[in-house]
């Protein structure tokens, strides 16, 4: 159980993972089109665009291997970041702002998943609903207007999570690195993430095992809430304010990365590593498409082109395996 | 046509398989393989899991290609690459698995894809349900066309897929486990069919692991081994035990190898118990006793399994594990107390099948090996796994492989280390050799009887009568959601158990 496991895990991931075989080709070709995108400084831009996408898609990989889906992440990570605006604007320092926001996008994201498992209504459903309220309780919020982070020692402290950088590189791409190694230790490593795989692979035997099943289903949702509130500080934080109307469509980025990565949507099946890939592919197409002076309007169609292609390499995979 | 050309033709195979080789890579899965059949006749393919019989049924049903042989259809020989071909040519397969459309009506599902059409182009409606009643009477089957499938029972859907096969002319109607889901009543009704078309001069083929019925149902049986056929002649000619013989190539020297009980202390009383689907239902059960339950299918058996591991509500009664009295709402809190229930259908219930084996079988007593914060210690799970691997011999290459991939009978194995890992004291054993071959059912039976040695209390679900007097201590019978009949291993015999199980009970006290 030591040198082939590993030598095989490296070969397996060059072959099942799609995501990650399409990366590489699409950094070697962007590479090979413009001199201006495998340089330093790029590849850390790239990296800092895809950071917010990916910690909120890490989140929604949990639900989503559930068998669930989570609409409402783009809203949770706009009333999560305006709390934090405005905590950090009334001179609370980050070490109370941020794990406060947290805790609140927790807390929405429980009460869908409380929906979810105990009213068993479906979960595109009630996450529909709460996109829907919680980006109405975001206007309310806010007003319609902008809150400023304001000045001061403690907005530069809290500016630094978005804005800031360590040893050269930008905080939010050690954030998204931090976020990862958390999913992935939770996902391989506890009991926890073995029963979402089981949750979502199938529910019944999951629960004749002994699993709380809707306390699995609860918590998902809780995670996918939480990730979409540090992407929402980390977005006000960099932009300096929270804007009422942030996140707009991220809950779409976040389950196309996710999809690119390999995760089924029937649940069960999926690994976190695939969602950072396929957060990734989106970042570098983004930047490739940005750099190459193609127009956005274009870069939605060809990001439309991309997850259809993903999609299909996986499933004709999975049906002849 | 005269009277000879009948003759001449009902001597001849309507269909003939010769030579039929088939591989999967270096896997070889066939291996020249003969097979006649008739107008008229009813053919059993025996064998154990993995032995031949699905590919072979696919090569026929033009699924699989096969790489050498030949298969002739009234004497010539002819290649089928698609489904289609085969279906054309008046061949259908009947999956264990149905294939219908649940939210369409059974006359839909008949006619799918091939719907009758007014002048008009739309569908002719009248016409459609029409032909398909007829097509259900011909069957003798009281079923709705306009019904939809999903408000079927399993038999009625197998039903819909015999017409349908009737619908596209099929001379050769292939049934894959047909019995397997079925109550004893739908069986015998489904034997009525058989028997119905078979005087409409139909070829079946029957793939079935119930030996009782091949001798029941069928006119001949061929038996695969390995990819090859070993026999094949008139059941008339043949009997169970050479049958089994011929299954695993070896004599298996006892079938239900019984061994007394440990009795032990009652570990398990239910008193009164209320649930959906029970009625009223007394019985205790001692630590090392197997205590068997009997009964037709929908008696109430699985419903009290659910109730008694927490996996229904029970409406009213008391149930004491240990003498002490629990409630338990879910199965988390059964197996918390000791008490574990396995699943009839390992498919639906008992395995997550797209997973791998040790993922599966550690399932339940992940808790067991995790340390703080829920951190799963990964070498105390891996020996586990290999020991029970090990110990119930589940034939695997890697544990890591999706357990969908295993046959029948190691699937069942795996689902039972699953629920016998965490060390439970009272397992509940719903059906467990339900599509498992001969092989593997002797080796559950031998591991029932290492759980009661253990001085575990095992309550064991079984429709296969001889295999439910062969293993228990005490025989328990369930009619209508109560208890009917209760027998001593001595006393206990077929005809009793049925007697007790057809009974509409008035309840009887235990």
């Amino acid at each position: 159980m030591t040198a082939t496991p590993m030598k095989r895990s490296a070969v397996r991931l060059l072959i099942d993972n799609k995501a990650f075989l399409a990366l590489v080709l699409l950094v070697v070709v962007s590479a090979a089109m413009s001199d201006n995108f495998l340089t330093g400084d790029n590849l850390l831009n790239v990296l800092r665009q895809t950071s917010i996408n990916a910690i909120i898609a890490m989140g929604v990989t949990f639900v989503i291997l559930t068998a669930g889906i989570d609409l409402s992440v783009g809203a949770v990570l706009a009333l999560s970041g305006a709390f934090a605006a405005s905590m950090t604007a009334s001179g609370l320092a980050p070490w109370i702002s941020v794990p406060g926001s947290i805790a609140a996008g927790a807390a929405m994201g429980m009460v869908s998943g409380l929906f979810v498992a105990f009213g068993r209504i479906q979960a595109f459903v009630v996450t529909l609903v709460a996109m829907t309220v919680v980006r109405g309780a975001t206007l309310v919020y806010t007003d319609g207007r902008p809150i400023s982070i304001g000045g001061g020692d403690v907005a530069d402290a809290f500016w630094q999570l978005g804005g800031g950088y360590w040893m050269g590189i930008p905080i939010p791409i050690y954030l998204m690195f931090f976020v990862f190694v958390l999913c992935w230790a939770v996902l391989h490593h506890t009991r926890f993430g073995r029963h979402v795989y089981a949750v979502g692979g199938n529910e019944q035997v999951a629960r004749l095992s002994g699993i709380n099943v809707n306390r699995i289903k609860v918590s998902v949702y809780a995670i996918a809430g939480a990730c979409a509130a540090l992407a929402g500080v980390v977005l006000t934080a960099r932009l300096g304010s929270a804007q009422p109307t942030a996140g707009m469509t991220y809950e779409l980025d976040a389950i196309a990365a996710v999809v690119i990565g390999g995760t089924s949507l029937m649940g069960g099946r999926g690994r976190i590593f695939g969602t950072l890939v396929g957060a990734l592919v989106i970042g570098v197409l983004n930047n490739a498409l940005n750099i190459l002076g193609v127009s956005s309007y274009f870069q939605m169609i060809a990001k439309g082109a991309v997850i259809l292609l993903a999609v299909l390499i996986d499933s004709r995979s999975q049906s002849s395996s | 046509m005269s009277s000879s050309d009948n003759a001449i033709e009902a001597a001849l195979p309507r269909m003939a398989l010769q030579g039929i080789g088939k591989s999967f890579g270096a896997v070889t899965v066939l291996q020249d393989v003969d097979l006649d059949l008739y107008a008229g006749h009813v053919l059993a393919l025996a064998g154990e899991n993995g032995a031949g019989k699905s590919t072979l049924m696919k090569v026929l049903s033009g699924v699989h290609q096969a790489d050498a042989g030949a298969i002739r259809l009234h004497g010539q020989e002819v290649r089928f690459t698609t489904p289609r071909q085969a279906m054309d040519a008046g061949i259908a397969i009947i999956h264990q698995e149905l294939n219908l459309v649940p939210t369409l009506s059974a006359g839909e599902n008949i006619f799918l894809g091939r719907e009758p059409l007014t002048a008009w182009g739309s569908v002719d409606w009248r016409r459609l349900f029409r032909e398909a009643a007829a097509l259900l009477e011909e069957l003798e089957q009281p079923i709705d066309p306009r019904a939809p499938v999903s408000q079927l029972s399993i038999g009625q859907q197998q039903m819909v897929e015999i017409a349908r096969a009737l619908s596209l002319d099929a001379e050769i109607i292939v049934m894959d486990e047909p019995t397997d889901a079925l109550t004893d009543i739908e069986t015998a009704v489904l034997e009525r069919v058989v028997a119905t078309l078979r005087a409409a001069g139909k070829s079946l083929v029957l793939i079935t692991h119930r030996l009782a019925e091949i001798f029941r149902m069928c006119d001949d049986v061929a038996v695969l081994r390995d990819g090859r056929l070993v026999h094949q002649g008139p059941t008339a000619e043949s009997n169970e035990d050479r049958l089994i013989q011929q299954m695993v190539g070896r004599e298996l020297a006892d079938r239900y190898p019984y061994e007394p009980p440990q009795a032990g202390d009652v570990v398990l009383e239910v008193e009164h118990l209320v649930a959906p689907g029970v009625e009223d239902v007394s019985f205790t059960a001692r630590a090392g006793e197997v205590l068997g339950f009997g009964g037709l299918m929908g008696a109430g058996r699985t419903e009290m399994c659910r109730a008694l591991c927490g996996d229904v509500a029970r409406r009213a009664g008391r149930v004491k594990v240990k003498g002490r009295e629990v409630r338990f709402t879910s199965p988390q809190q059964g197996l918390k107390a000791g008490l574990v229930y396995v699943p009839e259908d390992r498919k639906q219930s008992g395995l997550v099948l797209e997973h791998s084996v040790a993922d599966n079988m550690s399932l339940t007593a992940l808790p067991a090996f995790c340390g703080p914060l829920g951190v799963i210690r990964h070498g105390r799970e891996t020996s586990a796994i290999d020991h029970y691997i090990e110990a119930f011999r589940i034939k695997l290459s890697d544990a890591g492989q999706p357990v969908k991939t295993l046959s029948g009978g190691n699937q069942q194995k795996v689902s039972l280390a699953k629920a016998l890992m965490p060390e439970p004291e009272i397992v509940i054993l719903d059906e467990p050799t339900r599509g498992v071959d001969v092989g593997a059912k002797r080796e559950i039976y031998l591991l029932i009887n290492r759980l009661k040695r253990e001085g575990k209390c095992v309550l064991l679900i079984s429709s296969e009568m001889p295999e439910l007097i062969g293993l228990s201590d005490r025989i328990l019978v369930l009619a209508n959601g109560h208890i009917s009949g209760e027998f001593d291993r001595d006393e206990a015999t077929q005809e009793k158990i049925m007697t007790a199980a057809a009974h509409v009970a008035t309840s009887m006290e235990t």
